[in-house]
């Protein structure tokens, strides 16, 4: 691990000004561990956001729930009002990582956090997200590697509440060096065809200040599913989060968001169609959990992962069904 | 870090032992040619030889002074006062420093364990005003004005603490290389649930790995002590 400066900041004006070139945001620091000791990032300074007030507040006001990018995964998975309204982000941060990473863990490190493929964390392999020439999960060693849009790129997408939020259709605010914006999570996210060195549109020195998701409508609800390996801790094979918006057995409209498919967070949009206007039930579930693994492009060593996922959308479909208001 | 170098090709070598003795890889119906990521890292051969540090966070000549009045510490040595098991320590840390090194280098706590050092298996497991983290992904710069706590501080006055007693009694431990981490995850569980299930234990240590499998030991040592009702009582200082 190189060494670093550590700089502590009291307002967001400050953080973004402390953002010079070779700094990066400190949130838990979780991710950031975990590159530095892998040597994969070498900052000059590390801009901890700990001590600057109001970015970890969880509150339902104005345009719907309200989020500071600090909130812990441990605190959003036990909040009262996450639990209810917003079910699939509360599931989704509660069955991430560990309790001690949970505990540790931000929302907005999480959705920034780098991917987990193994040819990209380890130091030997200069992967093209490392500016070299090749994918080396192609005819390399890619059972937990993409069943989608892998082309490029066949690292998956590692965060649990983008999949999620990206359901409960989230926006986030952004203060930088210019004007604060705000960006649907929705085109947060950049696909390796676009630039495989990132996999978001954060800008340098910018800083998430917010995410905004909004009020579900009436009859509605949503859920987040993951399989994993094991039962206790583990990263999933499949994750899927769904909103069903319902007029009484009728799905008035669904978004069914895979997660650990692709680079990216998956909207299985196909699916979706396949749901609209028709009664909520196992054939139809299992109808649209068809439907959102068509076309996926397995590896060598992945295809299991297609089943998976057929039968996480469906269950996931049911459960958001389960869990309407 | 003065004995980086050193703790680490411990810890390596560590490490390539497990994998040698590891017969623990998942192995899931259809999912036979799948690697664990132990075995894939052991099978790169990979050394500390190539680095391609990530072309956004290359090292950038940054000017000395910090932003805008933010205040800025290191990257050189920093003198810190860190709160341990109820008693003001001062020790100098560069800010790459990880709480579980300070503790086991600087301090000489060496009850806190490293094994995995990658927040994987919570043998590392302290707490921070009363809340269970990973010490070696916490830098000790995140540990300043908070109360941390270690397995050292859990007994009180040379007696146990009683989930210690209880894991004793139920002979919790087999190699004990998890056991601090184990103990620490049980204790906070009991501080905060004084009255848990067997399904509440498993989730309070469902980030705790056991190479040895005594789990069962560890659920039973744990409600046991709760049935003994050790929650808010406990002796731990500091938190
Ligand atoms: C053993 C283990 C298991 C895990 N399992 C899972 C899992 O199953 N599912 C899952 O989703 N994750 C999992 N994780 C990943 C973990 O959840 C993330 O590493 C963590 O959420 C990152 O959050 P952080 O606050 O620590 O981020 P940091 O490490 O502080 O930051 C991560 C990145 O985000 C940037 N950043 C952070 N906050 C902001 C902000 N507000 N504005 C701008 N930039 C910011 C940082 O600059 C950095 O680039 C696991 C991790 C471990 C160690
Ligand atoms: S040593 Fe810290 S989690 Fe394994
Ligand atoms: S007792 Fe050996 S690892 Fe748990």
């Amino acid at each position: 691990m190189n060494r670093f400066a550590w700089v502590t900041p009291s307002t967001i004006e400050e953080a973004v000004g402390a953002l010079e070139p070779g700094a990066l945001v400190k949130a838990g620091g979780i991710d950031l561990m975990d590159l530095l000791k892998e040597g994969l990032i070498a900052p000059q300074r590390l801009v901890n956001l700990r001590a600057v007030e109001g970015l970890d507040r969880i509150e339902e006001k104005d345009e719907g729930l309200h989020v500071g990018p600090l909130v812990t995964l441990a605190r959003l998975a036990a909040n009262p009002i996450v639990q209810g309204r917003y079910r699939a982000l509360a599931d989704a941060a509660g069955h991430a990582a560990t309790p001690q990473i949970r505990n540790v863990a931000t929302v907005g490190g999480n959705l920034l956090q780098r991917p987990r493929c193994w040819y990209f964390r380890s130091e030997a392999f200069v992967c093209k997200k490392k500016g070299g020439g090749r994918c080396y999960a192609h005819g390399g060693e890619n059972a937990y590697h993409a069943i989608m849009n892998n082309k490029t790129c066949a690292a998956v997408h590692p965060s649990a509440t983008a999949t999620a939020l990206l359901a409960l259709g989230a926006k986030l605010r952004i203060a930088g060096p210019t004007d604060a914006r705000e960006v649907p999570l929705e085109t947060f996210f950049v696909a390796p065809e676009v630039d495989v060195m990132r996999e978001n549109a954060l800008g340098a020195g910018e800083i998430i200040t917010e995410i905004v998701i909004p009020y579900p409508p009436s009859e509605a609800g949503s859920a987040y599913l993951k399989q994993g390996e094991k039962e206790s801790f583990d990263w999933p094979l499949a994750e899927v989060a769904v909103l069903l918006e319902r007029d009484g057995n009728r799905c008035k409209r669904a978004i069914i968001v895979l997660g650990a498919a692709g680079p990216v967070p998956v909207r299985a949009r196909t699916a979706e169609a396949a749901l609209a206007d028709k009664v909520i039930d196992d054939a139809t579930a299992r109808a649209a959990a068809k439907a959102a693994v068509q076309g996926a492009t397995p590896l060598e060593q992945n295809a299991y992962k297609v089943t998976i996922f057929e039968a996480i959308v469906r269950r996931t479909i049911l459960a958001a069904r389960g869990n309407t208001a | 870090m003065s004995n980086d170098g050193q703790n680490h090709a411990d810890r390596r070598s560590l490490r390539e032992k497990d994998d040698d003795e590891d017969g623990s890889d998942v192995a899931l119906p259809g999912a036979s040619l799948r690697l664990s990521r132990r075995r894939f890292l052991a099978g790169t051969g990979l050394t500390a030889a190539t680095t391609a540090v990530l072309e956004a966070c290359k090292p950038a000549a940054v000017g000395g002074a910090g932003g805008k009045g933010a205040e800025v510490a290191g990257p050189g040595q920093v003198p810190v006062t860190l709160q341990v098991n109820g008693k003001e320590r001062t020790v100098s840390l560069e800010p790459r420093a990880t709480l579980a090194e300070v503790l086991r280098t600087d301090l000489g706590m060496t009850g806190t364990k490293v094994v995995c050092d990658r927040g994987a298996c919570s043998a590392c497991t302290v707490w921070l005003d009363g809340t269970p983290v990973c010490s070696c992904m916490t830098f000790a710069m995140d540990a300043v004005g908070r109360a941390i706590t270690t397995v050292e501080g859990l007994s009180s006055g040379g007696a146990l603490h009683p989930v210690q007693q209880a894991f004793v009694e139920h002979d919790a431990a087999q190699c004990g290389f998890c056991t601090p981490g184990m103990v620490m995850s049980c204790a906070a569980l009991l501080q905060r649930n004084p009255r848990p299930t067997l399904d509440d234990v498993r989730t309070a240590t469902s980030g705790n790995l056991c190479r040895c499998g005594t789990y069962p030991k560890v659920f039973e040592a744990t409600l046991a002590a709760a049935r003994r009702g050790s929650g808010g009582s406990s002796g731990a200082k500091g938190s």
